[in-house]
């Protein structure tokens, strides 16, 4: 097809040819900003909806949480979980040196308010969901969360210690809007 | 080379690799770039190329509005509505299938047109011709089922009337209306077959222009004369020549479709599809969308429910027949006075049957449609067959060449660009 | 070309035949709203005092299920008076942790509250008549707008001679003209927060305007990107011409 494009715009070297080579690429482009423009709304239909934009953010009541007590909630289709930590537990996380962290971050630098850790309950692995929210799940050698898919060790901070997660479990983006409720997302 | 390589002229050593064990270029080339093509098309042979883009156009918006889309009675309505409302661009999308369907008639209906005006279904094109009535039953069923997904009072009612055309049938009809329903009236289950059916059938669809396309290139195109080419100074080579013809088209065919959409995007449907699917209600006036029109004043004509449902097929059927109903020598109408005539009426009669299928079924409504379905028959049965044994035609051209060029291209006024390529190719 | 141009010009009458062709009604006046036109745009103050004649009035029977509060941010509401107007109503969320549904006070992502909590209940409660949902209702009628526009202010007393049903109100715009529906706005029923004086032709005015746009609520975007692809088209349209021409110039046909 190219060759004969080429071989219809050499012929002869007239003036008008020329002028029907500059014109050619004109259309050309215009026509290739044209179906570049129809990709447009396909691609964008792809990306979450403003219905699904609109639920981004949920509220929790943590006020019937007691000491010890874990709660796993619904944040755009993932578990949060929403620990309220013993003093134990918060000890335990802060005498950590950060030196023996994978990734090393604080305690402190993820929480909005002691006691409460408020962390995405997903491994940070592959996506599996890690064992530790009720009373009777291994909770793995740190005293936090074990994932069972691939043994990923997490602390009470929820920090990777021990297995192939490469992070911590993400702290979302959430507030608290009173003492007793906090607004995620 | 290879022994059982392809011999490829592709210069781009890539490209020749890729040519050399699947000829995809060289078949693009032959059949698109140099295809020797009547030099004398009108712009009438754009609407084979806009029926392609149109139906990429419905495939793409289908694809993506199925991913928004849940084919169950309690959720579709509501499912087409957040389509509109909350998914990025999903009205845009949605209008464009919606009224894509409305422009894909228009365009196959031109098409049609064109190839009953030129003659075109006549050898060695009856093929070509009956592949193209598949085409259009096929789009009918598509159009047909797409139309039930919204779940609006016109889907079910629509869905209602249609399937039970079957039940006209003898004896085995009203079994056949009970197993398209999959239970005892329109429901769910309708709803999630037809939704299978509507994303099947497109495809089935591409299969069938692949065949129509590869049987026009064997024949080759007929042309406003009807004359076949006699020789390289009777065609061009498709590329460039008909590529930016057919370019021109597509921009005014986008420009027609855009200006629907965005601005008159509701104009062809019915208020009544906006309110969801009511079974304890029938709305008061229902009729189909308006590319069934003429159809639906055949069923209408008569007064007996096989009879109706048998001559709205036959209206369809008879298509199939028409390379050997009309048994001129001559093809393009421009040669056939009298049947030029019959036909250009033929035309208004079936624009006459589009009109009064949207009427209400009272006089005089009725009496005109009876009298144009009679027409719109007596055509094809009456009129072609009886016209190609006593028609007194026009003289045909030498030549499209002689035709295009006047007396002086056989005395060799000048090479004529383009002429380098062949008769119309043997298929490999 | 006069084959082509003749075909497409008939084709264009015919096209219009179907949508003409429904009905059974006096057609509407035309109430000359804005959006109506081929470039129109929604009147927002006019919308946001139609929201308001929904909430105090219409909303009682009527649902508008594809709406939901954060909607009105479209509307030019901000996002604080939108959670303020929400929180106004009591929505039904659940099941909680004990299995059961409870009620809370509304939030922006909530769909705006049904009257009814289905049509059985709504039939029930209004003498067997179904108020309709009004998300899509100008979409929903012939002429949808001013056919609104005209039922709300078409009330009057039945003519001479005409027995109505039991329960049955005349409107002059009413396919039948009798209609359930009772006359539901009165001269200065509602206090318009930006001073308007609420006639009846005001309030239903405003209220079509809102539910013009509750039901087209991409209506100007769909116009102003219609522009632009246009006025593309017609460059693009004109440079692909001149190409043919070029690339045509050679050849007699």
């Amino acid at each position: 097809m190219a060759d004969s494009v080429a071989s219809h715009t050499t012929t002869g070297s007239t003036p008008g040819v020329t002028k029907r080579d500059f014109l050619q690429l004109t259309t050309t482009a215009f026509a290739a900003v044209g179906v570049g423009a129809i990709a447009w709304p396909f691609i964008g239909s792809l990306a979450p909806s403003k219905d699904v934009l609109a639920l981004a953010s949920t509220e929790v009541d943590i006020s019937p949480i007691a000491v010890g007590q874990s709660v796993t909630v619904m944040w755009r289709g993932k578990p949060v979980f929403v620990r309220h930590r013993t003093a134990e537990e918060i000890a335990a996380a802060r005498a950590v040196p950060l030196s023996e962290l994978k990734d090393p971050a604080p305690d402190q630098s993820r929480i909005r308010r002691d006691p409460w850790l408020v962390v995405v309950g997903v491994c940070t692995h592959l996506g599996c969901v890690p064992l530790g929210q009720k009373s009777t799940d291994a909770k793995g050698d740190y005293n936090g969360w074990f994932c069972p898919c691939h043994g990923s060790h997490y602390d009470t901070s929820a920090r990777i210690r021990k297995g192939p997660a490469p992070t911590n479990l993400e702290v979302p983006d959430y507030s608290f809007m009173s003492d007793r409720s906090i607004r995620i997302g | 080379m290879g022994m059982g390589l392809h011999d490829s002229q592709v210069s781009n050593p890539v490209l020749r690799w890729i040519d050399q064990r699947l000829p995809v270029i060289t078949m693009i080339q032959k059949e698109y770039g140099v295809f020797p093509t009547p030099r004398n098309f009108n712009y009438f042979w754009n609407f084979g190329a806009l029926a392609m883009i149109n139906l990429m156009i419905m495939i793409a918006t289908g694809i993506f509005l199925a991913m928004n889309y849940t084919p169950h009675t309690a959720y579709a309505f509501d499912s087409v509505e957040r389509i509109m409302r909350d998914v990025h661009f999903g009205w845009l999308i949605r209008y464009v299938h919606m009224n894509g369907a409305s422009m894909f008639f228009v365009v196959v209906y031109v098409h049609i047109w064109r190839g009953l005006y030129y003659g075109s279904y006549k050898a060695p094109r009856e093929l070509l011709w009956m592949l193209g009535v598949v085409i259009f039953l096929l789009m009918m069923a598509t159009a047909f089922m797409g139309y039930v997904l919204p779940w609006g009072q016109m889907s079910f009612w629509g869905a209602t009337v249609i399937t039970n055309l079957f039940s006209a049938i003898p004896v085995v009809g009203p079994t056949i209306v009970t197993y398209l329903w999959g239970g005892f009236s329109v429901d769910n289950p309708t709803l999630n077959r037809f939704f299978s059916l509507h994303y099947l059938l497109p495809f089935v669809i591409v299969g069938v222009v692949f065949l129509h396309v590869a049987a026009l290139h064997i024949t080759g195109s007929n042309n406003p004369l009807g004359i076949e080419p006699k020789g390289p100074q009777d065609t061009l080579p498709f590329h460039p020549y008909y590529t930016i013809k057919d370019s021109v088209g597509i921009v005014v065919y986008l420009a027609v479709f855009a200006a629907l959409v965005f601005f008159a995007p509701n104009y062809l449907g019915h208020a009544d599809n906006y309110i969801p699917a009511n079974p304890l209600v029938t709305p008061a006036h229902i009729v189909p969308e308006w590319y069934f029109l003429p159809f639906y004043a055949i069923l209408r004509a008569v007064p007996d429910k096989l009879g109706g449902v048998v001559l709205m097929g036959g209206a369809i059927i008879v298509l199939f027949f028409l390379p050997w109903l009309d048994t001129s020598k001559v093809r393009s109408m421009r040669f056939r006075p009298i049947t030029r005539i019959i036909f250009l009426l033929w035309t208004v009669n079936f624009f006459v049957l589009t009109w009064v299928g949207g009427k209400p079924a009272e006089q005089p409504y009725v009496l005109i449609s009876q009298i144009c379905t009679m027409f719109y028959f007596v055509y094809f049965l009456v009129v072609l067959p009886m016209m190609g044994r006593f028609e007194v035609v026009m003289k045909l051209p030498e030549s499209i060449s002689r035709a295009v060029l006047g007396a002086k291209a056989s005395l060799g006024g000048g090479p004529i660009p383009g002429t380098a390529a062949a008769k119309p190719m043997e298929k490999a | 070309m006069r084959l082509l141009k003749a075909f497409a010009l008939s084709a264009a009458l015919f096209a219009s035949a179907p949508a003409l062709a429904a009905g059974g009604a006096p057609p509407p006046p035309n109430a000359n709203f804005s959006f109506n036109s081929l470039f129109g745009t929604i009147d927002r103050a006019s919308a946001q005092r139609g929201f308001q004649v929904y909430k105090e009035v219409c909303s009682a029977c009527h649902a508008m299920r594809q709406l939901s509060y954060r909607n009105l941010m479209d509307l030019g509401l901000t996002e604080a008076q939108v959670r303020e107007i929400a929180a106004t109503f009591t929505v039904t969320d659940g099941p909680n942790d004990e299995g059961q549904m409870f009620e809370r006070p509304g939030r922006v992502p909530d769909r705006f509250r049904r009257p009814f909590p289905n049509e059985q209940a709504a039939r029930s409660a209004n003498n067997g008549a179904y108020p309709p949902d009004l998300s899509v209702m100008t979409k929903a009628r012939n002429d949808g707008a001013n056919y609104l526009h005209a039922l709300l202010t078409g009330y009057a007393d039945p003519p001479a001679g005409m027995t109505m049903m039991d329960g049955m109100n005349y409107n002059r715009w009413f396919p039948g003209f009798q209609i359930a529906m009772p006359n539901v706005l009165n001269e200065d029923q509602i206090e318009y927060a930006d001073g308007t004086k609420a006639t009846v032709d005001q309030m239903a005015r405003d209220v079509t305007t809102f539910l013009a746009w509750a039901a087209e609520p991409e209506m100007e975007t769909r116009r102003a990107m219609g522009v632009k692809v246009l006025i593309f088209l017609t460059i693009l349209g004109g440079l692909t011409y001149a190409v043919k021409r070029k690339v045509w110039a050679d050849v007699k046909h």
